[in-house]
């Protein structure tokens, strides 16, 4: 604070006459030898605390977790020393732990570690913010100094894509305070690649490479990630040439093809759905259900609002989960056939286009969040596709405060998504257990041959038959669907070509500066 | 001592007695308020994971940081925080508010003094000269320009000025603290501050230099700068020796009047400049419902205001004697 103070007051003193001297080169992008890479992304974390969700899907910087994934999406180990084991009767998982790591303030790594993490993660006294992804797990039991157990309270096949989350050294986890009060939030210690080594808030990021990192020092040492919320602007200064890369929107990445920057665009498992309400009548009638699934033109909202770049959605399956997605689950554009599963129940057309059964009239309400202009755009072309069949959507813009309390019964644009299993996001979302739990299932879908499919998949240690499982699902799901699933959303990253090491990845729903081209910098290195 | 400074002293006294039943109730103000407000703090600790959160695992933490405790013990759990020197810790910051603040302070005093400076000189100078040369073009201008610019806010000015010093001639860089990753050197930081503190600076002239203009000329008819006229003096000794140092006293306390304007000029053009000092934490703050950020900053804004007017007042009684010192 002090040393603070005076370099302002010396700055103060001074006066500022010497500002008006020729503006220095900029000051941002890459060394000449390519050791340091400067960023911008619009979004700036406000936590860096694993347990407040900071790189709780892996690719963290500052942490590692016990597993993480690869560019094909398999689990590979981290601070594990092998890929974990789980007891035959599928309760329980075993993981060995890596010797000789050390924490970014010197300490040693051990299980005690581990175990603090996790049982932190599930005390309610520390307010994990991710806690409830956790919901299978019962307990963490240290074995000896190297091995953990994780013992479950049901098979879950999934559960080690949920050993991504960063370990913290035990000893900031012994207070039982919320954590928001910890100095992690601010100030990280874990044991991953790089140190914070120092965050201006609102501003920018600097990170160093951890020199004793045990896979190795990075090649690029020093990263400085700038804060840069408009697209406009990030995107003005990259042309600038102040930036090494930034994450745009597909459109305006696409208006760098051809300068010294490269495109990249990501394909994602970030879905974006339109819930149906199961207590709003007009939701819940099952042939408004299915017509609007044919109604909609998927292709058409990504071609006009996302320059081509995304892939229609039928349920929460992404595309690159291919050994998951059932083709004969998917959903085509068929104006006709929506018409026709209309009149077949009893919606008939009225003076004003808009089809009426019994004196009601096809018409609800799609709520979105306001400030996101994506869902506003999809939101809109949702209502102009379900008016072409007669089905008047009414659009509300609104805050999550506002929408909350009434997304039992008014649709909403919904978004999430995971690319590693199809149990983590796909179970929440659909299962009758989740129904009406915070955003979760916040329409209520529940659907009692979903729900034995999913919770099949998630019981089935044998992988073809979870496969069998998760296919069943979503034809039981086509069958009856209580969401209108649009597109996934590409990423678009531009980005400087001067290093090797990039590797094309599927972004979750999360996205920005660390995953996108950057999720394995610390493998990078600069191109002679 | 002498009477004089006794009685200041109690000016002082008195103001500082008063001052603190102000800040309670400002503070007590700010809470009931954030309270009434329809926002959920829950959603700012939780962030994007809330959308995958259960109902049971919000509303443990609901428990945990004490949101479903009702307004009053909430509010005595902060105050009786504050006597043991604990701010709290502010949930859009995910700091404590000690550390918040003490990051931020220093760049907006840094801001807000050089701004205050670009006024003073701007106005003392610009006044001048227009009630020297009253009717004439110079005047006709800057009293057209200031009466015009009394209409402007702060934020108009910043994008203006950022569209022809920055995107037009490139002169000064578009925000920020420093250029893109450069640490925090005196060169950085002073070419980045040009652009804020002028806007900021300016933004607050117009009614200064109308008021040092109007109140030179009415020291220009007094007796005796007449009679320092009729000795025959140099024009320039009568106005800068004469005139000018009766025109002041006032002005000294129009600027205390101003540093509310100030505080509020600072938040508009350290959010449009990137600027990361206290008073764009203000709008993060706000918008997440982070009570105890918004009631120290609040606290803070108000110390400033009474004790930027309390400087006022005591800067003319110490300068005029014939000013009364009883408030």
């Amino acid at each position: 604070m002090i040393r603070r103070v005076l370099t302002v007051l010396g700055v103060l003193l001074v006066g500022f006459s010497a500002a008006c001297a020729a503006p220095t080169a900029p000051g941002g992008a890459a060394g000449a030898d390519g050791t340091a890479m400067v960023l911008a992304d619009g979004y700036e974390p406000e936590s860096l605390h694993p347990l407040l969700g900071y790189g709780v899907e892996g690719a963290s910087k500052f942490y590692d977790g016990l597993l993480a994934h690869d560019a094909d999406r398999r689990l590979q180990p981290a601070l594990a020393s092998a890929l974990p084991t789980t007891a035959a009767d599928g309760l329980s998982v075993t993981v060995p732990l890596r010797a000789g790591v050390t924490f970014h303030d010197g300490s040693a790594f051990d299980a005690d570690d581990v175990v603090a993490t996790y049982r932190a993660l599930l005390d309610p006294a520390f307010a994990s913010s991710v806690r409830s992804d956790w919901v299978t797990l019962a307990a963490v039991e240290k074995l000896d100094a190297q091995t953990v157990r994780f013992d479950l309270a049901g098979p879950d096949a999934a559960f080690a894509h949920r050993l991504t989350l960063g370990i913290v050294p035990a000893e900031a986890v012994t207070a039982p305070a919320p954590a928001e009060e910890s100095p992690l939030s601010a100030q990280p210690v874990g044991t991953g690649p790089y140190t914070l080594a120092q965050w201006r808030r609102g501003e920018s990021m600097e990170l160093t490479a951890n020199p004793s990192y045990w896979g190795g020092a990075p090649a690029v040492e020093r990263i400085t990630i700038v804060f840069a919320v408009d697209d406009n602007t990030r995107a003005q200064r990259l042309r600038s040439g102040e930036f090494d890369g930034t994450v745009l929107p597909p459109a305006l990445a696409q208006t760098f093809e051809g300068s010294e920057y490269t495109v990249r665009d990501h394909p994602s498992a970030d879905y974006r759905t339109v819930t149906l309400p199961t207590a709003n009548p007009i939701t819940a009638d099952p042939a408004i259900r299915m017509a609007l699934n044919h109604a909609v033109d998927r292709q058409g909202m990504i071609d006009a609002l996302f320059a081509g770049r995304g892939s229609p959605a039928s349920n929460p399956i992404p595309e690159v989960l291919s050994e998951y997605s059932e083709p004969a689950a998917q959903f085509t554009f068929d104006r006709t056939r929506a018409g026709q599963i209309l009149d077949a129940a009893g919606w008939v057309a009225g003076p004003d286009g808009t089809r009426v059964r019994d004196g009601v009239p096809a018409r609800f309400t799609l709520m979105y969040p306001a400030t996101d202009t994506i869902r506003r755009d999809l939101a809109q072309g949702f209502t102009s596709d379900a008016r072409a069949v007669g089905i008047d959507v009414a659009l509300e813009g609104l805050g999550w405060e506002a929408i909350e309390p009434r997304m039992g019964a008014d649709a909403l644009v919904l978004g999430g998504g995971s690319p590693f299993d199809p149990d983590l996001v796909s179970y929440p979302l659909l299962h009758s257990s989740y129904a009406g739990d915070g955003f979760n299932n916040p329409a209520s879908y529940v659907n009692p041959a979903v729900d034995a499919g999913l919770d099949a998949a998630r019981r089935a240690l044998d992988p073809a038959e979870r496969v069998a499982a998760v296919k069943q699902w979503q034809r039981d799901y086509a069958a009856a669907p209580g969401f209108v699933f649009l597109t996934f959303l590409d990423h678009s990253y531009v980005a400087r070509d001067e290093w090797d090491g990039y590797e094309q990845v599927v972004d979750p729903h999360t996205h920005g500066t660390t995953w996108g081209p950057w999720w394995n910098v610390e493998d990078w290195t600069p191109r002679a | 001592m002498t009477t004089r400074t006794r009685e200041i002293g109690w000016l002082v006294a008195r103001r500082l007695a008063f001052a603190v039943p102000v800040v309670v109730v400002v503070a007590v103000g700010v809470f009931l308020l954030a309270a009434a407000s329809p926002f959920d703090p829950v959603y700012q600790y939780y962030g994007v994971d809330v959308f995958t959160a259960t109902e049971a695992d919000l509303a443990a933490t609901r428990a945990r940081l004490g949101l479903d405790d009702g307004v009053f013990q909430q509010l005595g759990r902060w105050l009786s925080g504050v006597l043991t020197g604990d701010l709290g810790t502010s949930r859009s910051f995910r700091q404590p508010v000690g550390r918040v603040i003490a990051e931020r302070l220093p760049w907006t005093l840094l801001l807000v003094v050089v701004g205050l400076l670009v006024a003073v000189v701007l106005a003392l100078v610009a006044g001048t000269v227009a009630a020297w040369r009253q009717g004439g073009a110079f005047d006709r201008v800057v009293t057209g320009i200031g009466h015009a610019m009394e209409g402007i806010p702060p934020f108009v000015l910043a994008l203006v000025a950022i569209a022809v010093f920055s995107l037009g001639l490139g002169w000064l860089p578009v925000a920020g603290l420093t250029d893109a990753g450069a640490p925090a050197t005196f060169d950085q930081v002073a070419r980045h501050l040009v652009l804020p503190a002028l806007v900021l600076g300016v933004s607050q002239t117009p009614w200064l230099v109308l008021h040092v203009r109007g109140s030179l000329l009415g020291a220009l008819g007094e007796d005796h700068v007449s009679g320092a006229r009729a000795r025959g003096l140099p024009e320039r000794t009568v106005v800068l020796r004469h005139a000018l140092p009766t025109a002041l006293l006032p002005f000294v306390t129009l600027l205390g009047t101003r540093i509310p304007e100030l505080v509020t000029g600072a938040v508009l053009v350290e959010t449009v400049f990137s600027w990361p000092g206290l008073a764009e934490a203000v709008v993060t703050a706000a918008l997440a419902v982070d009570f105890p950020m918004l009631a120290a900053i609040s606290v803070l804004a108000t110390a400033a205001v009474l004790l930027g007017s309390l400087l006022a007042d005591v800067a003319v009684a110490l300068a005029d004697p014939r000013v009364t010192a009883d408030g």
